[in-house]
């Protein structure tokens, strides 16, 4: 039975995959080029958002078939993935499935789905989203495989540990907490200590479940692998450091998928890498993520996934771009400290200092660095109702940005999942208020 | 005699005012009426009324509130920009301006030149602001005229918790039914929506505090707002039309 489980994992994900991928593609192309529209305020559409299609539909088509055939996880954003990668863990996202589910604006049905269970309107939206798909089985991928391990890391919220231990009571599978003490300034030794300790039961546990064993090199290679990803992803970044920038931070939204969830695999870097050379060629052609950049921006927080194209539509209109996100900036920080030298006591380090488990100094810092560093005339702090952590202290960080750097800066009021919590119209007015200030 | 220029449209949630300014900005002629629900056919007639009035004939638009696209052939900017470059028209110089309309709350920094320095909104509810004032002085049948002698004559304000208009409506009925008395319940509503405005207004209220939008025609929540911010509060001349001045002037 494992056998057959097998053989299906990988025909899905060597064949199957690449084989729709191909058929898309040749049914694009018998169709021809479709020709930009004209008056479209957004640049050439970027040649690797087909490649990212492609990979992110054979990730999730081999997750229909992962359960039975090689161990599975599911795990939290911020969690140490590469101590799972050399096990043979097939990793699911449950963010990235409800950012997904979010886009195809899935997320009223499901969250209704265990608000009739007593799960109350105002928990994140990720983690309604989540659990209304276990518990209806509806989801836009077809299928998630059943997990045998459940691992949840508190460096991006507090909410994860209850989401987590509510997937654990449901598919009645181990659970694995990891418990990162949020930063005042920088981590004492022995909050580093006590999650060594952690990180050090992990590998037993994962050890355990899966069976495997992974040798000090096999470790390090995927340790390797998930740095040069972090490196990599952060140079696509840095491109829109140019003026104008090759692409627009909503196109980042899209594009993070990869780092977040294939980290620490081949495909990954394969595809950072080709999207940084179309990055760096469109630079050195001088080509916009929009076709008049006037205005530079910095999004802090998660994207509002169900409206992304309105908004960045909105913005591209009148000249504004967000070059830069904290968000996707923070998939290419914390990684990159993670050393194949010693990949135990460097990911502690990396994943205790996630930009969530930092104090405000920390997010005023990074605020700060990325808005000199991309050259932005202004921020938006997205407030984000299903992201308390994320949303915290932004009161404070709106006056500091704008007294130290002297730029404008609007609070907006949102959702990252849910559009219920979302006032389309009272946003809109407020971005172009705030838009128009600047003229 | 001063020559027409320009009109300016402000169809909000409540009502639709309309303005024909000079070239010097003063307005020539001025209208007020409940918005309708088909705005085009309601600016276009409320135009040519004003232009009629005037004597003047196809003059540029500027409009603004939440019908702001609806209004045929105008330049369309947001009530943000359009309240302030108003208000810096009617004063001159910068200061903290608050506009309460009928479904926002607006608090405004103008910079020197009259440029907006910042901005808050109430969230995306009705709660602070005049629609909120509305349904429960209704509730409580208290007419306009006699809401500020009220306030003033209430001998302690009882707290209404709510600001959401839904909630604050069932917590004035029980406080009714409790026994309270009618002058205090108002003067407690009144407080807690002008401690909800200088929530908004934050921590630095500098300079001098401006008022706009049709609640400032309420001089009992002019009184409240200026004791939670602890400053004098000065109420534009004509409030209602402020919006629609700087869509004039925008228009331009």
């Amino acid at each position: 039975m494992i056998h057959r489980r097998r053989i299906e994992f990988e025909v899905a994900g060597r064949v199957v995959g690449p084989a729709l991928a191909a058929f898309e593609r040749a049914k694009k192309a018998t169709r021809g080029k479709r020709a930009p529209k004209k008056d479209s305020p957004f640049g050439p559409p970027l040649e690797a958002t087909r490649k990212l299609k492609e990979l992110m539909t054979t990730h999730y088509l081999k997750g229909r078939y992962a359960d039975g055939a090689v161990p599975v996880a599911w795990v939290t954003s911020g969690f140490p993935v590469e101590i799972l990668r050399p096990l043979g863990f097939h990793a699911v996202y449950p963010e990235n499935h409800a950012a997904l589910c979010s886009v195809q604006r899935l997320v009223p049905e499901l969250s209704d789905v265990i608000e009739k269970d007593g799960y109350a309107r105002d928990l994140c939206a990720y983690a309604r989203t989540d659990i209304g798909s276990v518990v209806s089985g509806k989801t836009p991928v077809g299928r998630l495989p059943r997990p045998d391990l459940l691992c949840c890391c508190t460096n991006i919220c507090q909410t994860v540990l209850y989401w987590y231990r509510a997937l654990a009571a449901h598919f009645q599978v181990p659970l694995f907490v990891l418990d990162t003490p949020f930063i005042y300034g920088s981590a004492p030794a022995h909050h580093q200590q006590y999650v060594r300790d952690q990180l050090e039961e992990l590998v037993t546990i994962a050890e355990k479940v899966s069976g495997a064993h992974a040798t000090p090199d096999e470790l390090a290679d995927v340790v390797r692998t998930a740095r040069e990803g972090t490196r990599l992803w952060g140079q696509c970044l840095e491109q829109s450091r140019a003026k104008p920038a090759p692409w627009t931070g909503f196109d980042g939204f899209f594009h993070i998928a990869p780092i977040v969830t294939l980290r620490g695999t081949a495909a990954c870097n394969d595809y950072y890498r080709m999207l940084r050379d179309e990055l760096a060629d469109r630079v050195a052609r001088g080509v916009g993520g929009i076709k008049d950049e006037r205005h530079r921006l910095l999004w802090d927080n998660l994207p509002i996934w169900f409206d992304v194209r309105g908004m960045s539509t909105l913005l591209a209109e009148r000249g504004f771009n967000f070059v830069c996100t904290s968000y996707t900036n923070a998939w290419a920080e914390a990684g990159s400290k993670i050393d194949p030298a010693d990949p135990i006591g460097s990911a502690v380090v990396a994943y205790t200092h996630i930009i969530l488990n930092q104090d405000l100094p920390n997010r005023l810092e990074i605020l700060s660095r990325l808005s000199r560093d991309y050259s932005v005339d202004g921020a938006v702090l997205h407030s984000d109702r299903s992201c308390k952590p994320y949303s915290i202290g932004q009161i404070d960080l709106k006056q500091r940005l704008s007294r130290d750097l002297g730029i404008r800066v609007h609070v907006l009021e949102a959702d990252h999942g849910d559009p219920r919590a979302y006032a389309a119209e009272q946003a809109e007015g407020r971005l172009t208020a705030f838009m128009e200030s600047f003229s | 005699m001063s020559v027409a220029v320009a009109v300016g449209v402000d169809v909000g949630s409540t009502t639709c005012k309309a303005v024909i300014l000079d070239g010097s900005g003063a307005v020539l002629a001025s209208h007020v009426e409940p918005t309708h629900p088909r705005i085009e056919d309601q600016a276009r007639r409320v135009i040519a009324a004003l232009r009629d009035q005037v004597g003047a004939g196809e003059l540029p638009v500027g409009s603004t509130g939440y019908g702001r696209k609806r209004v045929p052939g105008a330049r369309a900017l947001t009530e943000i920009t359009c309240h302030a470059r108003g208000a810096f028209r009617l004063v001159g110089k910068g200061g903290v301006l608050v506009d309460m309309g009928g479904q926002d709350t607006k608090v405004i920094r103008l910079g020197p030149a009259g440029d907006v320095a910042d901005f808050a909104m109430n969230d995306k509810c009705a709660a602070g602001t005049g629609r909120f004032l509305e349904v429960i002085l209704g509730r409580l049948q208290v007419p306009w005229p006699e809401v500020a002698p009220l306030v003033r004559g209430a001998s302690r304000a009882v707290p209404v918790s709510s600001t959401c208009t839904v909630f604050a409506e069932s917590e004035v009925i029980s406080l009714v039914a409790q026994g309270e008395p009618l002058d205090g319940i108002v003067r407690g509503l009144h407080q807690s929506l002008a401690t909800r405005v200088a929530a908004l207004a934050g921590r630095e209220v500098d300079g001098e505090v401006f008022m706009s939008g049709g609640v400032a025609l309420n001089d009992a929540m002019v009184e409240a707002l200026a004791l939670a911010l602890g400053r004098p509060v000065r109420v534009l001349p004509t409030p209602q039309l402020v919006g629609a001045i700087g869509a004039a002037l925008s228009a331009r």
